[in-house]
Parts: structure tokens; C-alpha cells; sequence
């Protein structure tokens, strides 16, 4: 589904992303971990085409399709969703009309018919009991006065209702409690399938215990150091980064 | 990728957002000579009929303006229009008095469907009534017989003046004296229509009350004059909507409101101004030199809502005289600057009753060159005790080359009273549009997402059809800007 190679980029003239290599097919879940600067946020920005990034080589293929050559709004289109480190806020404007913006603009692409106000209501009433979002959460305006953890839960309502075929976690479990990271892990196991895939980037093993990675791939350096199983996760948690991050300056100095 | 534009390029498609009601009717005027003297006002008055007492209205306003000054205290930027250069009455020429809308000139229809101001449809949703003004003249008023029922008088100023002098003399002027600006003595000298409304006592106007203003004839000016009298515990709400066509020179529009409320009556007042802007480079488009005051009596309560995105250069402060003891006034107002138009606006609210209230919520919005200033007086009076106002003032900026001003003045003269002042500036943020365009909305969308959203506390205030107008307006007004 997704094949990334050779992918280098910087801001601001600095380099962050030094040659990644990765490959995520259908049904699959992929963690990638890694230290504080690393390149991890920076890998999923690239990936749903932030311009503050420059690519300076490789490709990011989507479905046989060349990303790269896709405006943000077209990747969104074509199934590609990132859930925000630090969500945004849009004042004046509420849960319910940005996302029916959002599945109007989508479905107009895809040259699918609009969506009726009922059956969007229903979906959105639906989804919000997979997270246990509280009565009058639709009414509320984008993120605006919304704790870290109903921040983080608002994107992944979003993701519910979007129903990407690739969706990035970035560094969702960050600011949530043990009970909101289950919910929110609970709606991300509920809603894979064996046609799309997630990739979930986090600092901690924590949030693994509860959304179960295929792969684990350690991010150093704006490479892709070391790849391998769910207990690769749980090594780290024991042994803390260091010892794979020494071995891979070496080789790279 | 697609077409990749850089902000630079962003701002400069703006400019080329072309405004759509720049055509002009061609149409059989009967329009008199350019200039401005004693034997103009005389000409307007006899054109319209009028009785001995308003010729003389008009003739005292004509020396007071002469002995007046243009101001010159807005921070705005304008060649002084030559008051000899203008036309001071033009009227599309009708071959009879009209009966229905049904008899109205055909191009003049037309005109209105290009407006979008289907008049059949008016009728039949029969929501609204409206009175249009082309030019110096009401050309068509709906709705008269039905409000006669109810003693509602809705009509051309002109014929309330024959019609009803009794009213319009006990009221002219009494609000906005002809003396108190320069441009509100010039329209008391040369005014040649505008709407008369009159709710009786205890009457709750059953549908909102509109007038349409037009500028068509070149080298015109329009001089509207507007008076609305609320009787006690009478409830009514108006809209007004102007647009002109796509001239190279500077067209003036120096109207005049004044409303009434009486004793516990409502008036709510809508207005989306959209006049020509001009063009990107700052050529011609319509001067809105504006004076439009209430005065609330007891416990009555006045609303002023405007939308501005047209016009070259704005002056206009909607204002409300709080004199009953009471009484609130309020001030919802989204002003938008493009290209390098020009707007200073906001409001006075002058608290004389006791328990006095009044909220101001001004939105600016700047994009291209333009520069867009907020100016309001908050005065409080030393008997207006316990009074209290709450004023917020936003901008927003789009690109690096526009500029946003606030001048709240504030003067209280009583210790009981309590005033408030927000004001913030903000751009919109890359960020913003980038969580927008990733959830799949492009970026011209999600820019008029986040106008509307910041705009939202004034929308809410218009009736709902103007609201979807409105939003629509915004989104013309912006396309393509990015900050």
C-alpha cells in the first residue's frame, strides 16, 4: 500500500530525514519509536505533504500512486490521514460543520453523491459511542478550549469518520491518561481491517500494550536503524534507546 | 502537483476576483445638469413635489453645508470628490406610476435578476418586503397594501413626505440634525428618496422590511434618506443591500439613517454593503460617506448588524443614543478590505438613561493593500448610572502588506458604570489551513471556513437569508488570499 524509498528531507536547510526505507501493506500495523529529534513527526508530515518540509530525493508511493505529486488535500482524498501531535484550533467553527466540509469536499472528489444530513448525523452518533464522547461534543468549536485528551480523541473521531486507508498516529498517546489511551487505543483496534493500515509513532512501549504492532522500526538520525517484531518494543522499554543508537552512529560516522 | 502558488501570487489572484455586479442597465434617465447651487435643491425639490416645508429643510441645510468643512479626521486616504462635478438626481425614466412590480420596466428587471433579487420570488415567498432604490428614486415598493393593514407604513421617503407630513416633520432631522457633519447636511439638502417606515403602537411587524439601493447612471451621486420610526412596544426588522456598477471614477454615496425607537420598541437594522471596490489598482469604486444614528427611548433596544466588503473608501459609525433609562444598544459588524480599499468604521454609544446597556462585537478582516481602522466612542453620561458596555474588537490579517487600526475611545462620567474592551489580532495560520487541507478541504475552502468561523458571533445576528448571502459575500470577497 505504501513504499517509501530513499526519502531525504530538511527545513530550514537543516536535514532531518536522511534515506528512509518503508514498506506497509494492507492490514497491517507498523509502530515507528525513536528519541526526542529523531524525525519521527517530521516522517508523518512528509508522508501528508506539509509544504514547510523540502523532499530533496526518494519517492513515497501510495497505491501505485506518487504521492508527492499530491496536494494535501488530495492525499486526504485518496485515504491518507494523519492524527495531529498538536491539533489545531479553529474558532467559530463547530465538530459537526468541519467534518461535514471535510466529507463533502471528499466525496465531491471521489465523484461520490453528497452524504444526507440525516445519515452524516447518524454516522457521526455512531462513532462518537466508539469513543465515549460526551452529548454536545458536536456542537463544540475545533479543539477550541478542548483538554489534551478530548484534543486527542477528536482525532481520532475524525479518523473514525473518514475511514482513511492509511492513518498516522503521531504521538497520540501523548497528554492522555491510562483510561483515555484505552478508549482511544479501543477505537483504533475497532476500526482496522485488512484493507487499511496504521502506522502508529510513539516515545513509549505504553501505548503497544493496547494497539499491537506487526513491525517496530527504531527512527535515529533520520534513518531507519533497526526494524523487527512487537518485542523489539519491549526490549527498548527495558534497555532505553542507546545501545541500538551507538551501534548505527558508528556505522554511519 | 498541481498549480503551486506562492503567498505572493496567492494575494495577486486575489485582485483578480472580479465583482459580479459591475454591469450597468442602459436605461432612459432623466438625470439633471452637474454642479451644485440654490437652484439645484430647488430643482430636486420640485422634481419630487414637494411642499413649501421641505424646499426649506433643504434650502437651510444647503447654507450650512456651504459654511462646513469636509472632515478629514478618518484614517483614510482620498481624493476630495469636486462637489460641482456631481449629479445630484438621476431617475430611471418610468413611463407610468406603477401599480404592481409586475408593471416595472423589463431592463430594470432584469437588472434585479442579475442582482439576484428575483421579485416574483420575492412575492411569492413573501418574507420579505422591499422597497428598491435606483439612482435618486424608489422604484418599487411590495408589500404596501398588506402592511396597511396592520397601519404599517412602508413606502418611498418621498411620497411620506406628502403622504404623511405630520410624522416625517416631527422626525426629520431629529436624530441625525442636519448640522452634524458635513455629509449629513449635504444629503439633508439634496436627498431625493429613500424608505419611510412606520410600525404603530404595539405592532410586531410580521416580515422583515428591505431596501434595495442601486447606483446606475454614470457621474452620479446617491443621497438616500432613510427614517424608521419603532412606536411603543413595537418590534420591526429591516435589511438593506446596495451594489453599483463598475465605473473607473469615484462614485459618492452619502446617505442618511435615523431611527427611532420608542418607548420598549425593537428595531434590528441589516445592511450588506457591497458598492463597487474599485479595482486592484485602486481605481474608482464608490465613496461611503455614511451617517446612521438611533435613539432608544425607555427600555427599547436597537440592533445594528452590517456586512461590509464593498466600497473604496468606508466612513460610517452606526450609532445609538441610549437615552431612555433601560435601553440597550448593539453593534455586530464584519468589515472586509481587499485590494487597497479603505474602510474606518465602527460605532458611538451614547449611554444618557440609567441601567443603559450596550455590546459592540467589530470583526475586521484585511487582505491585500487595503487598510481597514475600527474607530468607536463609548461615552457614558453622569447620570447614566449603572450603566455598562462591552466592547471586542478582532482583526484579522492576511499577507504582510495590509494594515489593521483600532481607536476605541472610552469617557465615563459616573463611578457606578462598568465598561469592557477586548480587542485581539491574528492571522490566519499556515498551520490552520495545513490540519484543513489534510482532513481533505482545499485551501480556498478552508480559508473561507475560518473567515466564517471567526466571523460567526456577527452571521448569527442576520436573518437567515442575508446570513447565506452574506457567507457567500465573504468568500468572494477572499478568494484566493492566504496569510
Amino acid at each position: 500500500m505504501l513504499k517509501i524509498e530513499n526519502l531525504k528531507a530538511s527545513i530550514e536547510e537543516a536535514k532531518i530525514l536522511n534515506g528512509i526505507d518503508l514498506s506497509v501493506n494492507a492490514g497491517e500495523v507498523h509502530a515507528i519509536m525513536g528519541p526526542n529529534g529523531s524525525g519521527k513527526s517530521t516522517l508523518s508530515a512528509v508522508i501528508a505533504g506539509n509544504e514547510s518540509y523540502e523532499v530533496e530525493s526518494g519517492s513515497i508511493i501510495f497505491d501505485g500512486e506518487d504521492l508527492l505529486e499530491l496536494d494535501p488535500d488530495q492525499r486526504a482524498h485518496k485515504g491518507v490521514f494523519l492524527s495531529f501531535q498538536y491539533p489545531v484550533e479553529i474558532p467559530g467553527i463547530s465538530v459537526s460543520n468541519f467534518l461535514k466540509a471535510a466529507i463533502s469536499e471528499k466525496r465531491k472528489q471521489l465523484g461520490l453523491d453528497p452524504i444526507s444530513a440525516k445519515d452524516l448525523l447518524g454516522k457521526m452518533r455512531e462513532k462518537m459511542e466508539l469513543l465515549n464522547m460526551k452529548k454536545g461534543y458536536l456542537s463544540r468549536n475545533m479543539n477550541e478550549g478542548f483538554s489534551g485528551g478530548e484534543k486527542k480523541r477528536n482525532e481520532i473521531f475524525q479518523m473514525a469518520m473518514l475511514e482513511p486507508k492509511l492513518a498516522i498516529l503521531d504521538e497520540t498517546d501523548s497528554g492522555l491518561d491510562i483510561d483515555a489511551l484505552k478508549i482511544v487505543a479501543n477505537g483504533v483496534n475497532k476500526l482496522k481491517n485488512k484493507n487499511n493500515a496504521t502506522i502508529v509513532i510513539t516515545h513509549y512501549q505504553r501505548l503497544l500494550d493496547y494497539i499491537v504492532p506487526d513491525y517496530v522500526h527504531v527512527l535515529h538520525n533520520g534513518r531507519i536503524i533497526k526494524s523487527g517484531s512487537k518485542e523489539l518494543a519491549l526490549e527498548l522499554e527495558e534497555k532505553g534507546y542507546d545501545w541500538i543508537t551507538k551501534e548505527a552512529d558508528k556505522k554511519w560516522d | 502537483m498541481r498549480e503551486e502558488l506562492s503567498e505572493d501570487e496567492l494575494l495577486e489572484k486575489v485582485t483578480t476576483s472580479e465583482y459580479k455586479y459591475g454591469f450597468t442597465t442602459d436605461i432612459e434617465s432623466d438625470k439633471i445638469q452637474k454642479g451644485l447651487n440654490e437652484d439645484t435643491v430647488r430643482l430636486i425639490s420640485s422634481k419630487k413635489n414637494e411642499p413649501e416645508w421641505m424646499l426649506e429643510y433643504r434650502l437651510k441645510a444647503f447654507d450650512i453645508w456651504k459654511e462646513m468643512d469636509e472632515p478629514n479626521w478618518a484614517n483614510i486616504n482620498y481624493p476630495k470628490p469636486n462637489y460641482q462635478d456631481i449629479i445630484y438626481y438621476a431617475a430611471p425614466k418610468q413611463k407610468k406610476k406603477l401599480d404592481s412590480l409586475d408593471d416595472l420596466d423589463p431592463e430594470l428587471k432584469k437588472t434585479f435578476d442579475k442582482l439576484g433579487i428575483s421579485l416574483n420570488e420575492q412575492k411569492r415567498l413573501s418574507g420579505v418586503a422591499m422597497d428598491i432604490v435606483v439612482d435618486s428614486v424608489s422604484v418599487a415598493t411590495s408589500f404596501k397594501d398588506k402592511l396597511a393593514e396592520l397601519g404599517i407604513i412602508f413606502c418611498p421617503i418621498s411620497d411620506a413626505i406628502k403622504e404623511h407630513p405630520e410624522l416625517v416633520k416631527k422626525y426629520l432631522g431629529t436624530v441625525v440634525p442636519t448640522r452634524d457633519n458635513f455629509f449629513s447636511a449635504l444629503n439633508s439638502a439634496v436627498f431625493s428618496d429613500g424608505s419611510f417606515c412606520y410600525i404603530p403602537k404595539g405592532v410586531r411587524c410580521p416580515m422583515e422590511l428591505s431596501t434595495y439601493f442601486r447606483i446606475n447612471e454614470a457621474g452620479t451621486g446617491q443621497f438616500e434618506r432613510t427614517l424608521l420610526i419603532a412606536d411603543e412596544d413595537s418590534y420591526v426588522s429591516y435589511l438593506e443591500g446596495c451594489t453599483a456598477p463598475q465605473r473607473d471614477e469615484n462614485q459618492l454615496h452619502a446617505a442618511v439613517v435615523e431611527l427611532i425607537a420608542l418607548d420598549k420598541a425593537e428595531i434590528k437594522y441589516s445592511t450588506v454593503q457591497n458598492w463597487y471596490p474599485g479595482d486592484e489598482n485602486g481605481v474608482g469604486g464608490v465613496f461611503n460617506f455614511v451617517t446612521k444614528r438611533g435613539v432608544c427611548h425607555k427600555n427599547s433596544k436597537i440592533s445594528w448588524t452590517q456586512v461590509e466588503t464593498g466600497s473604496a473608501v468606508t466612513w460610517k459609525y452606526p450609532s445609538c443614543i441610549l437615552k431612555g433609562d433601560n435601553s440597550i444598544g448593539e453593534f455586530f459588524s464584519v468589515a472586509i478590505t481587499n485590494n487597497l480599499q479603505q474602510a474606518d468604521t465602527g460605532t458611538k454609544m451614547v449611554h444618557l438613561g440609567k441601567n443603559s446597556k450596550s455590546t459592540i462585537i467589530a470583526k475586521g478582516i484585511c487582505a491585500g493593500k487595503s487598510n481597514g481602522s475600527y474607530r468607536g466612542l463609548v461615552q457614558i453620561a453622569k447620570g447614566a448610572k449603572n450603566s455598562r458596555n462591552f466592547s471586542q474588537c478582532d482583526s484579522l490579517l492576511m499577507g504582510d502588506k495590509c494594515g489593521s487600526h483600532t481607536f476605541p475611545y472610552i469617557e465615563v462620567k459616573n463611578s457606578s458604570s462598568q465598561v469592557e474592551h477586548e480587542a485581539t489580532t491574528s492571522k490566519i495560520g499556515e498551520d490552520q489551513i495545513f490540519y484543513c487541507n489534510q482532513r481533505g478541504i482545499g485551501t480556498e475552502e478552508a480559508i473561507a471556513l475560518i473567515v466564517n468561523g471567526y466571523c460567526k458571533d456577527v452571521l448569527n445576528q442576520l436573518p437567515m437569508e442575508f446570513a447565506v448571502e452574506a457567507q457567500k459575500l465573504l468568500e468572494i470577497s477572499l478568494e484566493g488570499s492566504v496569510g
